[in-house]
This record gives C-alpha cells, sequence and structure tokens, in this order.
C-alpha cells in the first residue's frame, strides 16, 4: 500500500482512539463512557487489521466489543438505578492523578525520542504478509518450541474457573 | 492511551468506571504488544500470541470482576468506592 495513505489510516485510527479514550474516561453518565469504550475497542481491531493481524482484530470484535462491552452494559443496568449523578472526588485527586499523567507521558516521549523509534519506524514499512490461518492453529495447537498448546489449556481452565467463580459470587444467597 | 486509562482509574469514584479505565489501559498494552512485534520481528508470532492470551485473561477478569461489583450492589446499595470499607457486614 502505498505509505501516504498508510501514514493517513494510521493517524485517523490513533486521533480517534485518543480522543474516544479521553470522552470515555471523562464523560458523565456511565452508559455513555462503556459506549466510547466500545467504539475505542471497535478503532483498536482496525489498528490490528491495519497492521495485518486479521486473526487479531476478529478476536478483538467478537471478544472485546461482543462479550465485555454487553457485560458492561448489562451491568450499568443492574447497578445504577435512575437519575442518579456520579459522585466526584475532591480537586486534590483529579490535580494529583494529572500530576502522574503527565509525568508518565513525559517520560515515555523522552524515552521515545532518545531511542528515535519515532523517526525509524515509518508506518510505510508495515508488512503485506498476511499470517495465515493453519499457521496461526497449529501455533496454538502445537506443543513444540514457540508453539502453545499449555498456555491455552491453562487459559481455558482459567476462564473456567472465572465462570463459576462469578456464578457463585453473582449469586443470591 | 494507558496514561488516560490510569488518570481515570485515580479520579473516578464508580466502581464501574474505574473497571472501564482499566480496560483501557490493557487494551493500550495489547496494542503495544502487536505493533512492536509486527515492527522489530515481523516473521515471529510471539507478540501476537501474547495479545490473544491478553484477551482472554481481560475477558475472564471483567466477568469476575462485575460478579463482585454486582455483589456489592446487592449489599451495599451503590457502587462508590467510599462506601465498601464495610464489606465484612
Amino acid at each position: 500500500m502505498d505509505p501516504i495513505i498508510n501514514l493517513i489510516i494510521f493517524s485517523c485510527l490513533g486521533a480517534a482512539m485518543l480522543a474516544l479514550s479521553i470522552m470515555a474516561v471523562t464523560s458523565g453518565s456511565l452508559l455513555r463512557s462503556a459506549t466510547y469504550l466500545l467504539l475505542v475497542l471497535l478503532c483498536t481491531a482496525g489498528f490490528y487489521l491495519f497492521l495485518n493481524y486479521h486473526f487479531l482484530a476478529a478476536v478483538q470484535v467478537s471478544v472485546y466489543a461482543g462479550g465485555v462491552v454487553i457485560l458492561f452494559i448489562f451491568a450499568i443496568f443492574l447497578t445504577t438505578s435512575k437519575g442518579e449523578a456520579l459522585f466526584k472526588h475532591q480537586m486534590r485527586r483529579y490535580v494529583f492523578g494529572f500530576l502522574c499523567v503527565a509525568a508518565g507521558i513525559g517520560l515515555t516521549a523522552f524515552m521515545l525520542v532518545k531511542h528515535r523509534f519515532l523517526y525509524e519506524s515509518n508506518t510505510g514499512m508495515v508488512g503485506d504478509q498476511e499470517i495465515s490461518m493453519s499457521l496461526i492453529g497449529q501455533t496454538l495447537m502445537g506443543t513444540g518450541k514457540y508453539q502453545y498448546l499449555l498456555p491455552f489449556e491453562v487459559l481455558s481452565v482459567l476462564l473456567l474457573a472465572c465462570i463459576i467463580g462469578g456464578i457463585l459470587i453473582a449469586r443470591k444467597k | 492511551m494507558f496514561f488516560i486509562g490510569i488518570f481515570g482509574f485515580i479520579t473516578r469514584k464508580n466502581m464501574i468506571a474505574i473497571l472501564i479505565s482499566l480496560e483501557l489501559v490493557l487494551n493500550a498494552v495489547e496494542i503495544n504488544f502487536a505493533a512492536f512485534n509486527r515492527f522489530l520481528y515481523p516473521h515471529q508470532l510471539e507478540g501476537m500470541f501474547f495479545t490473544l492470551f491478553g484477551i482472554a485473561i481481560t475477558a475472564a477478569e471483567t466477568a469476575v470482576a462485575l460478579a463482585i461489583i454486582i455483589n456489592a450492589y446487592r449489599s451495599v446499595g451503590n457502587i462508590n468506592i467510599n462506601n465498601l470499607n464495610k464489606m465484612k457486614n
């Protein structure tokens, strides 16, 4: 693809993601915040597509945008009563948080500039090779070096434990 | 995006809002994994699978956290973090 078009797509996605995540954190109502979160996650899926990770984009859309956000919306409906405003911390806490964030951003930007990632990794060099589905499947199910059967199984046990734990916690006494 | 998430984590009072901020943080980390894998080692798949497992773990964590929040709501009545210091009774 043309490097210029790549750069434009990248900038648009990045700007949209930043703006939407700021809105998700600062918006007044919880439901609106969850909607902005959904849009951020969709932008992330677009980003994975941009990086040619098609499988990752599909997983992102189905797991995050399909599952997690629905869970969030159900929980918001279950726990907020109508017309209830969000409580706010006192001002001191905002100032403190802003200082922390500014320090972190400064540190990251310093490291980026110092190591010249920004100049060398030009977005035109994003590979055009797509990872084949059979390679992903074999890597996920293999037992050799750089193959991931054991984490896969551990993860499935973890998910099972989470389901049982969630039912156990949220069940009515 | 990571730091926006941290800002929200510090400044929000509602537990669900805190969880949304946490999602933002994890998402930023996963983008980093994928992007560094693509730019530095384009012929290996480690970052991609790490991202994959990260997504699954995040889903599990969200499910458990929301179950806890719903339970807390049932026993306390609202979900602001300051009201949760009497969890034992």
